[in-house]
């Protein structure tokens, strides 16, 4: 069961919203909804919506919903925008968050022994750009400290959360050298 | 993926780069491991069987060409040719069946393979992030574009700019500095407990907040150790909009 008159209160929610639209917050604004009539709806909502083709579309993205616009536009808008593709992350630094994301929380020498490169800098500019966290200290000698992935990891690649992160067996299946 | 350097090789090319063309295109390994796979991939072997010895030589003449090309060969790739060489030497020792160094070899030989397998995996994961995040960076959410110019704008402040920022409000607020209690007791770890429950509950806080407060020398010298402390562990940022500006202090952690 969905609240058919809420579709449209929750969409215009999300044209306002600037971070990802949480179910928690629009529990705090309908309290006396169910919880799963607020899920029901908001799946109706995404797939309705999303069903029409328009020019944006609502994705679910690091562990909330958002309107964004899909990327066959990206060229026009651009151009209108007057930017530059946005700088990727470099390779190294692809491979540390690949680490961090699957090992988590994970410290710098487990992460070395893995990548077999030293990773301190790309580490510091992986915490910069708050796609990486400390996350306390492992209780080994040194105490070294170690690191998880932010909620900005899961939304720049467009994940809902981890557990959408495809599991390193898959990733085998998918991109093995046979399928090269 | 992996970025490829075309430079002019003409005379001091290897021997085996003479006899091709002038220029040689050389990839840009991350690591020894980036390396290894390489090589292996190329001789379209599994990383099960690899030979240790053909690998080793390989490898070493790999790092050869670098030295010819005049490419600084970091550290790490002369740690794993150490490696090899010394596997390769006990190898070359007359040995019987299952003896000690056989084994030896044969515990390295393992252990290099996993450790390809496990650094192939990543690549892999690593692969998949980028074509995620160029997937992302072609979508645009609803009004953030001002974001970057706000970027742009903010300087990283550095410790020493913190330093100096210390120095300047001791400087500015002697006078009313004043109160100076004996047996007074405060420390670092409270003084980081302080400034976290500050930031939990406003995004950033100023430099010369701690200083307007009155507080004595020693609560200013803890607080000074406290912030270097948060920001050694990445806790918080240092953020400074222009030179000699004040620096605002702003938390790393994402608020659940």
């Amino acid at each position: 069961m969905f609240e058919k008159g809420l579709t449209n209160p929750i969409l215009a929610m999300l044209f306002v919203a600037t971070d990802p639209l949480t179910l928690a917050e629009l529990q705090e604004v309908y309290p006396k909804t169910p919880l799963e009539d607020l899920t029901n709806t908001l799946t109706e909502l995404v797939s309705q919506f999303n069903s029409l083709q328009a020019a944006v579309e609502i994705r679910e993205i690091g562990g909330g919903y958002r309107l964004t616009t899909r990327p066959e536009y990206h060229e026009d808008i651009r151009a209108y925008l007057q930017t530059k593709p946005s700088a990727k992350l470099s390779l190294a630094a692809l491979e540390t968050l690949a680490v961090i994301a699957y090992k988590q929380p994970v410290t710098i020498s487990e992460i070395m022994d893995i990548r077999g490169v030293n990773s301190g800098s790309t580490i510091r500019t992986l915490l910069e750009k708050k796609l990486i966290q400390t996350r306390g200290r492992k209780k080994v000698v040194g105490r070294p400290i170690m690191y998880g992935t932010t909620k900005d990891f899961a939304i720049h690649f467009g994940l809902k959360d981890l557990s959408d992160l495809p599991t390193l067996e898959e990733l085998e299946e998918v991109l093995s050298p046979a399928g090269e | 993926m992996a970025s490829e350097l075309t430079m002019e090789a003409g005379a001091l090319a290897s021997p085996q780069i003479q006899n091709q063309a002038y220029t040689v295109r050389l990839e840009i390994f991350e690591g020894p491991l980036d390396l290894l796979l390489h090589l292996i991939r190329q001789q379209e072997i599994d990383i099960y069987e690899i030979a240790l010895a053909e690998i080793a030589d390989q490898y070493l003449h790999y790092l050869e060409m670098m030295k010819d090309l005049n490419i600084t060969v970091a550290g790490e790739f002369l740690v794993m040719a150490a490696t090899l060489i010394h596997i390769k030497s006990r190898m070359l020792l007359p040995e019987e069946p299952n003896s000690e160094v056989e084994q030896e070899i044969e515990e390295f030989r393992k252990d290099l393979v996993q450790q390809l397998l496990d650094h192939e995996k990543f690549k892999q994961a690593a692969q998949m992030l980028y074509v995620r995040e160029t997937v992302e960076l072609s979508v645009w959410p609803r009004g953030e574009n001002e974001f970057e110019e706000e970027e742009r704008e903010l300087v990283s402040a550095t410790v020493f700019d913190l330093v100096s920022a210390f120095h300047q409000m001791v400087e500015r607020y002697k006078e009313s500095i004043v109160l100076e209690v004996a047996g007074e007791s405060v420390t670092v770890q409270e003084k980081l407990e302080e400034i976290r429950r500050l930031l939990s509950v406003q995004e950033s806080i100023l430099f010369s907040f701690f200083f307007e407060r009155g507080l004595s020398h020693l609560h200013l010298v803890v607080t000074f150790f406290a912030l270097l402390e948060l920001t050694r562990l990445h806790e918080v940022r240092l953020i400074q909009t222009a030179a000699f500006e004040d620096i605002r202090i702003q938390s790393c952690l994402k608020k659940d």
